[in-house]
């Protein structure tokens, strides 16, 4: 037993070594742009860490930024324990997001209690359904879900556009809707900054999810087929069932980052209000190693990332898109960790 | 009933469609190599908008959009590199490795433009690629409109499809590369190095995608915008699965969604919401997939790293 311990700690801290290298390689390629442009790049991530950890406020602002990929990186994460790959986390979320606001701007006279809630619910059915699609077209005719949820998400979009443009245009001139009622917001937690109650769903979201894939039967499931779907069939386990499942649970999540984007940052659904938070969600992930916990600080940082970056931006010559490139180098570096992994090895070695 | 075709296919609508399809065509051609090879790309977006920038930049400081386009077909090729890298070498998923390079693509323009040229959103006006005219052809009536007169690319990419054809199912070379992607185990028990062929392939798609987005800032435009792109290497991509994997298969998807480009002002007219018309290469294409218009079955050894014994 202890030594089944000793393994499993050993095994942690090999698993944490790969994604904390690939961050620092990328920061070290980071640096090079940064000498391109003619700053010092310890000036530059200077300015980046300390305006988004700093001060409580500013910490307040990288959280705000991560909760949305809390949400598409549990989404991609949960998938990928099915062994689905969901690179329609962007759709979801913004069909997710429009059903929200649908909800937030039609339903009047409502109490909170029950006009939020019925928020919430709205937009992870339509991004659940929004997901089950590519799930079923692989559960029932093999195809893969990779180029199907690319599919959906350019659908996603161009359906949003439609209905935010069209149907529910609001009454500014902007491609945007209607502010949503006050019923259905999501709570500030800290003015100034955007931080909501959002962020408490997310954690909220963090357990649910641990709690489903370890301590619940469908989560065995799920992973027993992730793992090995043909040992998983031969031991009774339906595959198609779990990968549609599986599918719904993570347009679902995905669908979340949108919701609260809505009830508690825009207050109303704007047209392509996403800067790529579904991808990202796949960097999220997979730097998280596909454990919530994991997902938890991979989007801390990627928050922080964003937070920092902005103040980069106006206090050095950096422009901002630094960190956009640090994002891609730290999802390569995960990616090719067999790379990541030679590197430690030769540094040992040395 | 007839003004409605008239409406859709007339000269000027089908000469835009032409051009609207050439980008697709460069890039889906690209994406062909790659994914014939046994290697997904679906980074074709990233190596795009990097030929649009790079081509751009070139053109600029060398005067001549024809340079431009070789920096383009470079850059691409060097995106398509650090795919091979990535996902050949190192083994990392290639759909992750695709995003990556999306991501990446997406910042790297961004950042430089700024850096060099100081400004947001829009690059300043430089040098592109003139249209053409074919003598003879040009005069004959309809045909002469849609095709008589266009951008020298335009031909290229019409040219090219017919080049990869014949290389894929008419050279050694091709039928190397189609059983690296179908079966490398096969291929590397006759003596065909698998590695290198799928570096090939990959170098060769980010190229040809390279040249697809260089069409977009210096030969449709003369200018690169902020993802120009657009979410075009996705359509190319589509183009290549609708068309099966195969060239002219991938030119006709491309001038259809081309063509679905070209109509949608005019749809909104007719009170079609553009929005529908320009969902269809997406919802065609995974209709294809799931097999009610002949099936669209990809390369057998798609998305696995080659483990050599």
């Amino acid at each position: 037993m202890l030594r089944l311990k000793l393994q499993q700690s050993s095994l942690i801290s090999r698993d944490l070594l790969v994604p904390i290298v690939s961050v620092l390689l990328a920061l070290l390629v980071g640096a090079i742009f940064i000498l391109i442009v003619g700053e010092n790049p310890l000036h530059a991530y200077k300015v980046l860490f300390l305006e988004s950890f700093g001060s409580i406020r500013s910490i307040a602002t990288t959280l705000q930024r991560a909760t949305p990929l809390i949400f598409t990186g549990l989404a991609v994460a949960f998938a990928f324990r099915c062994g689905l790959f969901n690179i329609g986390a962007e759709g979801q979320l913004y069909v997710g997001a429009m059903a929200a606001a649908i909800v937030g701007i039609t339903f009047t006279g409502l109490p909170k209690i029950i006009h939020l809630p019925m928020a919430i619910i709205a937009g992870m059915v339509a991004g659940g359904l929004w997901a089950a699609v590519p799930g079923l077209l692989k559960a029932k005719l093999g195809v893969h879900e990779v180029i199907n949820t690319i599919m959906m998400n350019f659908i996603a979009f161009y359906l949003t556009d439609f209905l935010v443009t069209g149907p529910f245009h609001g009454g500014r001139w902007a491609p945007e809707t209607d502010r949503i009622m006050p019923t259905a917001v999501l709570e500030r937690l800290f003015v100034p900054t955007r931080l909501n109650t959002g962020i408490i769903l997310a954690v909220v979201a963090i357990i649910l999810v641990y709690i489903i894939l370890w301590k619940t039967r469908t989560g065995y499931e799920i992973r027993a087929v992730g793992f090995n779907p043909t040992a998983a069939e031969y031991g009774g386990i339906s595959v198609s069932k779990n990968i549609v499942l599986a599918m719904v649970l993570s347009g679902a999540l995905a669908s979340l980052a949108g919701v609260e984007q809505i009830l508690g940052v825009h207050g109303r659904f704007i047209q392509r209000f996403s800067p790529d938070l579904g991808f990202m969600g796949i960097a999220v992930a997979l730097l998280g190693k596909n454990h919530p916990v994991g997902v938890f600080f991979a989007a801390v940082l990627f928050g922080a990332l964003r937070t920092g970056a902005a103040a980069m931006d106006r206090l050095t010559d950096v422009p901002r898109e630094l960190v956009v490139i640090i994002q891609a180098l730290i999802i390569m570096f995960v990616a090719a960790d067999e790379l990541t992994r030679r590197l430690i090895a030769r540094r040992r070695k040395a | 009933m007839w003004e409605y075709i008239t409406f859709f296919f007339n000269a000027t609508i089908l000469a835009a469609a032409l051009r609207m399809a050439t980008p697709l065509i460069f890039t889906s051609m690209g994406g062909i190599f790659s994914e014939r090879s046994g290697v997904i790309n679906i980074g074709l977006e990233g190596m795009m908008l990097t030929g649009a920038f790079m081509g751009m930049m070139v053109s600029h400081y060398t005067g001549s959009p024809w340079v431009g386009l070789l920096g383009a077909l470079v850059s691409g090729a060097i995106m398509g590199l650090i795919h091979a890298v990535a996902s050949i070498q190192y083994k990392a998923n290639q759909v992750v490795s695709g995003t990556a390079i999306n991501i990446f693509a997406v910042g790297f323009t961004v950042f430089m433009l700024r850096t060099i040229f100081n400004v947001a959103g829009t690059s300043p006006p430089v040098p592109s690629i003139g249209n053409v005219s074919i003598p003879i052809i040009v005069d004959i009536p309809v045909i002469g409109q849609i095709i008589g007169r266009q951008n020298p690319m335009v031909y290229m990419a019409l040219i090219l499809v017919v080049v990869v054809h014949i290389f894929l199912f008419r050279t050694d070379w091709g039928l190397r590369l189609r059983s690296v992607g179908e079966h490398p185990k096969a291929a590397d028990t006759v003596g065909i190095n698998v590695f290198l062929t799928r570096y090939m392939a990959v170098i060769m798609s980010g190229a040809l995608a390279g040249l697809g987005g260089a069409y977009l800032s210096i030969a449709h435009l003369s200018r690169f915008g902020d993802g120009m792109t657009a979410g075009r290497g996705f359509i190319a991509l589509a183009a290549m699965i609708f068309g099966k994997w195969t060239p002219f298969g991938a030119l006709g998807a491309s001038l259809l969604f081309g063509f679905a480009d070209a109509v949608q002002m005019s749809m909104q007219e007719l009170g079609i919401p553009r929005h529908f018309v320009q969902m269809t290469p997406y919802i065609l294409t995974m209709v294809a997939l799931a097999g009610f218009i002949g099936r669209a079955t990809p390369p057998k050894a798609i998305g696995k790293p080659y483990e050599k014994e």
